[in-house]
C-alpha cells in the first residue's frame, strides 16, 4: 500500500524515550486510539485517531515482544484486513493475505466480512497468531500477522458449519468467532467460542475439537442437545490458574475447572434485580478466585443497556459464590450505555487497573480493582474493544 | 488491453491517485495487474468467492458490472465507485 488510511501523529519525543509504560488500546467503530500513561496510570495522553473512518473491531499489543500491534479493520464499503505497526502505531503495513475463507469451485462460498478476534500465540511460538472471524471462522498466520491461513478442520467442516448456523444465527452484528484462548502451558491447547454454536477446545493445535458446552443453558424452550443454540459471550482463561476459566454467556455467567467438562452457574448469585447477563469477562491475573464482569439488561427485547440505566461492574473474590457491587465515581442513573465482550479488562500491575469502553464512546479506569472509578475520555464514537498492554 | 480506471475515494490511500492505467483483457485482468501495483487493493473491493463486495460496484463505459470475465478492450474506461449505502 503506498500510503495507509491514516497518517498517525507521531508521540512527542518525550513519550517515545519514556520508559517502559502502559497503554490503552481502544479500538471504535471509527477508528482507534492509543492512550500512554503518565507511568503512574494517573495521567494518560491520547494518540489517534489511527485509520480514521475504519471499522476496528480489535488492537491488539504482542506481550512477547511488547511493541508489535495489530489491529483488525474493515469500512462500511470495502473489505476486512489487518494491519501491523512495530513502532506503536507510528507507521502501518498492511497484512498480504488478510483471514479469507478458502475459496468454492461453485463461488457461493463464505467471505470474511471482519476480523473479529486477535489472539498472540505461546510464548514459545513468537510469530503466530490466531484469528477469529464473522461470520465464524478460525485463522492463524505464522509470520507475525502478514499471511494467515484458514483452519479448514473447523472452518469447512460440515458439523461445525452446522453449528455455526446462517447469518441470521448470531448478534445482530454477525456470527462471530471469539474467545480464542492459548494454555500457556502447551501451545497445542485451545479454547475458542462461537456466537453462536458453543465453546470448544483442541488439544493437538487444530487438527481435532471437541465441544465443551455440558452445564450450560441455552434460552427458554431451545433445545440445549443443539449447538447452534448456545452463545457464549466471553471465555477467559485464568492466568493464575490455567484449569479455571470463567465465561460471560447469553444465559448467565459459568466457571469451569478442568479436567470437569461441567460448566457450574455461578451467576445465580448474582442479585436477582440485576441478574447474570452481560457481555464482557475480566480474570484477576493473580488470583483465580476473583473476576469482574459488567451486567447489562437482557430481558424481553434484550436493550443491551446497563440495568435500570445505573452501570455497574460487579465482582467476585471467591469464584461465583458472592457478588459485589462496584459503581462509585459511575453515574447513579440516567447512563443507558453498555459494554461490550472485548471492551473490558484488566492490566497486570500489583494494585489491579481496570478499564472499559462504553457503547457510548467513554473510556473508564480504576486504579484500585474496581473501588474507584473515573472517566477517561468521553465523546469517542462506539467503543468495540480495550485492551491493555506495556511498552518492552 | 490498457484501460483508465476511476479509483473509489476509500481505495485511493492504495494508488494515491484518482485515475490510474491497467491492463488486462478482462475485468478480473485488470484488476490482478491492479493489485500487482498496489497489493491488497482487490481483496477490499472483491471478496475470496470472486464476488465484488456487497458495497462497491464496477462500471465499464458506465455500464454495471458484476462479471470478472466481463471482456476488456483498448480505451475503455473502468470506474470503480463505492455503493450509494449508509447514511
Amino acid at each position: 500500500m503506498a500510503s495507509r488510511p491514516k497518517t498517525p501523529k507521531k508521540p512527542a519525543k518525550s513519550a517515545r524515550k519514556k520508559a517502559p509504560h502502559n497503554l490503552l488500546l481502544v479500538a471504535t467503530r471509527k477508528g482507534a486510539w492509543i492512550y500512554h500513561d503518565d507511568g503512574a496510570r494517573r495521567a494518560w495522553r491520547a494518540d489517534g485517531p489511527h485509520f480514521l473512518g475504519h471499522i476496528i473491531h480489535h488492537l491488539v499489543m504482542d506481550p512477547r515482544d511488547g511493541r508489535t500491534l495489530l489491529a483488525a479493520a474493515s469500512t462500511g464499503h470495502l473489505g476486512p484486513t489487518i494491519f501491523r505497526s512495530t513502532d506503536l502505531g507510528r507507521s502501518w503495513t498492511e497484512a498480504t493475505r488478510p483471514p479469507a475463507f478458502t475459496k468454492t469451485a461453485d463461488g457461493k462460498g463464505r467471505s470474511v466480512n471482519h476480523t473479529f478476534w486477535l489472539t498472540p500465540a505461546h510464548a514459545n511460538e513468537p510469530d503466530v497468531w490466531y484469528a477469529g472471524t464473522s461470520p465464524q471462522g478460525l485463522f492463524r498466520s505464522e509470520d507475525g500477522g502478514v499471511t494467515w491461513e484458514p483452519f479448514s478442520g473447523v472452518n469447512d467442516d460440515p458439523q461445525y458449519r452446522a453449528w455455526m448456523g446462517g447469518e441470521q444465527d448470531g448478534s445482530p452484528d454477525g456470527p462471530r468467532m471469539h474467545s480464542i484462548i492459548v494454555d500457556p502451558r502447551d501451545p497445542a491447547h485451545l479454547y475458542f467460542g462461537m456466537s453462536s454454536g458453543g465453546v470448544h477446545e483442541t488439544r493437538d493445535g487444530g487438527r481435532h475439537w471437541t465441544p465443551l458446552v455440558e452445564g450450560l443453558e441455552v434460552v427458554e424452550g431451545l433445545d440445549v442437545g443443539n449447538l447452534t443454540f448456545h452463545d457464549p459471550h466471553c471465555v477467559r482463561m485464568c492466568p493464575s490458574n490455567p484449569d479455571r476459566l470463567y465465561q460471560q454467556n447469553h444465559c448467565g455467567i459459568y466457571r469451569l475447572d478442568r479436567p470437569s467438562t461441567a460448566w457450574q452457574r455461578i451467576g445465580k448469585a448474582m442479585p436477582r434485580s440485576v441478574g447474570d447477563v452481560g457481555f464482557p469477562m475480566v480474570v484477576h491475573p493473580a488470583d483465580d478466585k476473583t473476576v469482574w464482569v459488567f451486567p447489562m439488561d437482557g430481558q424481553t427485547v434484550w436493550p443491551r443497556t446497563s440495568v435500570g440505566g445505573k452501570p455497574c461492574v460487579y465482582r467476585t473474590r471467591n469464584g461465583g459464590k458472592s457478588w459485589q457491587r462496584m459503581d462509585a465515581g459511575m453515574p447513579k442513573a440516567e447512563a443507558w450505555w453498555t459494554v461490550k465482550r472485548q471492551a473490558m479488562t484488566a492490566d497486570a500491575q500489583k494494585k489491579i487497573g481496570l478499564y472499559f469502553g462504553t457503547t457510548s464512546g467513554e473510556l473508564w479506569g480504576s486504579r484500585d480493582a474496581g473501588g474507584n472509578w473515573r472517566c477517561l475520555a468521553r465523546h469517542l464514537p462506539e467503543i468495540y474493544a480495550v485492551e491493555t498492554a506495556r511498552t518492552a | 488491453m490498457t484501460c483508465k480506471v476511476l479509483i473509489a475515494s476509500p481505495l485511493r490511500p492504495y494508488t494515491g491517485a484518482r485515475e490510474v492505467d491497467a491492463a488486462g483483457g478482462s475485468l478480473g485482468e485488470l484488476l490482478a495487474d491492479l493489485d500487482s501495483r498496489y497489493p491488497g487493493i482487490r481483496f477490499r473491493m472483491v471478496d475470496e468467492q470472486d464476488r465484488i463486495r456487497r458495497h462497491m460496484r464496477v462500471f465499464v463505459n458506465g455500464e454495471q458490472t458484476f462479471d470478472l470475465g466481463r471482456t476488456l478492450h483498448d480505451g475503455d474506461e473502468v470506474q470503480i465507485v463505492q455503493a450509494l449505502s449508509g447514511g
